[in-house]
């Protein structure tokens, strides 16, 4: 409150987007650094143990793995920034093709999941919340206190167990697709997916949704409507939802981040052709550049949308605009 | 103690410690009951429960009773390792934050927003990948996670503290600096912690099942219940008990251990359960919700 004149809302917001950006930058830094660590060098990987020494050096030259560190990373980030994230130590071809195709898949995956699963959290969020602390809002909070506990991998393992395999055959188990081909092409190898997902998700959204709902709906001008005699349904409608918006894109943006890392286990539980699958079968082979390529775009991704919440969060609560 | 008739009221609490005390006694008294070895084959695979394998045989024709009964307690051991070293680590970076303050303050919390700016299992697998499934690797990761989010609490409860009459007593008759953190702040603020630390055990153990799931942890053939769930189940139309108990067990270990850190936690300061948090959170979420 010192010096209200100087804009601590800019100074908050320019502060929270440096911060996102040198999260960037470490981000960048630890994945290139981790590859360091690495016993021998992508040269050696390449030509394989028996090589020859002058065909190795050419390869080390051409890789500039001669040069000192630092130069490397820079090199090495600025191809990445221009689009070349450098060729896959398993089939050869430049690694930006294969994440291609598997990125336009997990980005279906995350639309069928934010546009179904958020706004059934919300609705059952708001249920909860006018419901407060009357059978429907017990429940459903405990089920998502349970929900909320359980590893990705075991619900999805667990649909498959009920629906696919086990118990029901209504759903294929596993999505059989070639990377690259359309996931539309089989549209019921989605369901089971974007359900685990939707579960995954459920808990958080529907917690912050009735939160803030239970403040609103506490909320003096709220008492003031209902002093004046307006029905229920047009309080909660009128003077209750429209403060429901902010949480949402929030919780859309927080939905994202988490996504960056659910869609890993998720895609490998269900063979789904997407960037996380991808980036488990280039760990188990070890495939460096693959590697780098999608943690620092997964990680990219990650900041971008919790630096967005961060933003919106900042912008609609009163309390953190007055804050610093 | 006045948390404990409170606590014993909730159905909630009763429920929880009733599913803990069974897994944990499937894990830890277990493996004396297992009738086979874990890594004998004693039959032709994906068997169904007979007379000799009362859940049939896995994958490769071992034992699959005993394979889950000896299967838990590693998990449990390395959570638990994870758990305790990131709280540790939490407790001192926040207590150190909240009551020094000051340019230490601003520092350790600005370094910690930038480890919760990254995507943890994403780094965990990069990890994992150079170095290898080593158990310490991954303990040290997951406290790694833990850590920030642990500095958070106890740096709030810490500030809240500072401010108290016995501090500021403490601080006048001139006791030392560091005694007045373990003698007089840290009692204080243990009952926020605890609870903390009860989720931080339900995440150790997601992430670590997770990635012995991906084959990225515990190694065969050692038995495990996250990497049985994968090595076993393409084999779950035949035989679907080495999936389905040790999704079971995982599903009831984290759902058991939740609802205990929530039941302590609204016995202990009557925490609402909508305005707790259970997942990953990025800098500023934890501030907004509380707020």
């Amino acid at each position: 409150m010192r010096r209200v004149d100087q804009n601590p809302l800019a100074r908050l917001l320019v502060q929270r987007i440096l911060l996102g950006l040198l999260s960037l930058l470490l981000v960048s830094i630890v994945v290139f650094a981790a590859t360091q660590l690495l016993p021998g060098d992508a040269a050696r990987a390449v030509v394989g143990r028996g090589a020859a020494q002058d065909r190795l050096d050419a390869l080390r030259h051409q890789l500039h793995l001669d040069l000192p560190v630092v130069t490397q990373y820079w090199l090495w980030l600025r191809d990445f920034l221009t689009g070349d994230a450098g060729t896959s130590l398993v089939n050869g071809k430049p690694v930006i093709e294969s994440v291609g195709a598997r990125i336009s898949n997990s980005f279906t995956l995350l639309i069928l999941v934010v546009a179904t699963g958020i706004p059934l959290a919300i609705t059952l969020g708001i249920v909860a919340a006018v419901r407060r602390d009357r059978r429907v809002d017990t429940s459903l909070s405990v089920i998502a206190l349970a929900l909320a506990a359980i590893p990705e991998f075991v619900i999805g393992i667990g649909l498959i167990v009920l629906f696919a395999t086990v118990v029901l055959h209504w759903l294929p188990p596993v999505s059989m697709v070639r990377p690259g081909a359309s996931v539309f092409a089989r549209p019921l190898m989605l369901i089971l997916p974007v359900l685990t997902l939707i579960i995954a998700v459920f808990p958080y959204t529907f917690r912050m949704i009735r939160a803030s709902m239970i403040d609103v709906l506490d909320s003096e001008y709220v008492e003031m409507a209902t002093l004046k005699g307006l029905t229920r349904r047009r309080i909660v409608l009128l003077h209750a939802l429209p403060n429901a918006i902010a949480p949402t894109i929030q919780a859309i943006a927080l939905t994202c981040g988490y996504l960056a890392g659910g869609c890993v286990v998720v895609e490998y539980v269900f063979g789904f052709p997407g960037i996380g699958q991808g980036l488990v079968s280039a760990v188990i082979a070890r495939d460096i550049p693959y590697i780098q390529c999608v943690v620092v775009l997964l990680a990219a991704f990650y900041v971008v949308v919790n630096l967005l919440a961060d933003l919106v969060a900042i912008l609609v609560t009163p309390k953190l605009r007055r804050a610093t | 103690m006045t948390l404990w008739p409170r606590y014993l009221r909730s159905g909630s609490a009763i429920f929880s410690t009733v599913l803990l005390t069974i897994v944990f006694l499937t894990t830890i008294i277990g493996p004396f009951f297992a009738p086979a070895s874990s890594l004998d084959f004693i039959g032709a695979p994906f068997q169904g429960p007979n007379a000799h394998a009362w859940l049939g045989t896995d994958v490769l024709g071992r034992d699959v009773l005993s394979r889950i009964l000896q299967g838990g307690y590693r998990i449990l051991g390395l959570a638990a390792a994870a758990t305790a070293l990131g709280v540790l680590a939490g407790i001192l970076l926040g207590m150190a934050a909240g009551y020094i303050k000051g340019a230490v303050d601003e520092i350790i919390m600005r370094l910690l927003d930038v480890v919760l700016a990254f995507p943890q299992i994403i780094l965990a697998l990069l990890f994992v990948s150079i170095i290898g499934p080593v158990p310490w690797l991954i303990v040290l990761i997951v406290a790694g996670f833990h850590a920030p989010q642990v500095a958070r609490v106890a740096r709030a409860a810490t500030l809240r503290v500072v401010e108290e009459d016995y501090v500021r007593f403490a601080e006048t008759i001139g006791m030392p600096r560091l005694r007045i953190l373990v003698q007089e702040i840290f009692p204080n603020i243990m009952t926020p912690l605890i609870v903390e630390a009860g989720l931080r055990f339900t995440y150790s153990i997601a992430l670590i099942a997770g990635l012995n799931f991906l084959g990225l942890g515990t190694q065969p053939p050692i038995p495990d219940w996250g990497l049985m769930i994968n090595e076993n189940r393409i084999g779950m139309a035949t035989n679907p008990w080495p999936v389905v108990v040790p999704v079971l067990l995982i599903a009831l270990l984290t759902i058991g251990t939740n609802l205990l850190a929530d039941a302590i936690g609204r016995a202990a300061f009557g925490l609402d359960r909508g305005s707790r948090e259970t997942q990953p959170a990025s800098s500023d979420e934890t501030a907004t919700v509380q707020a």
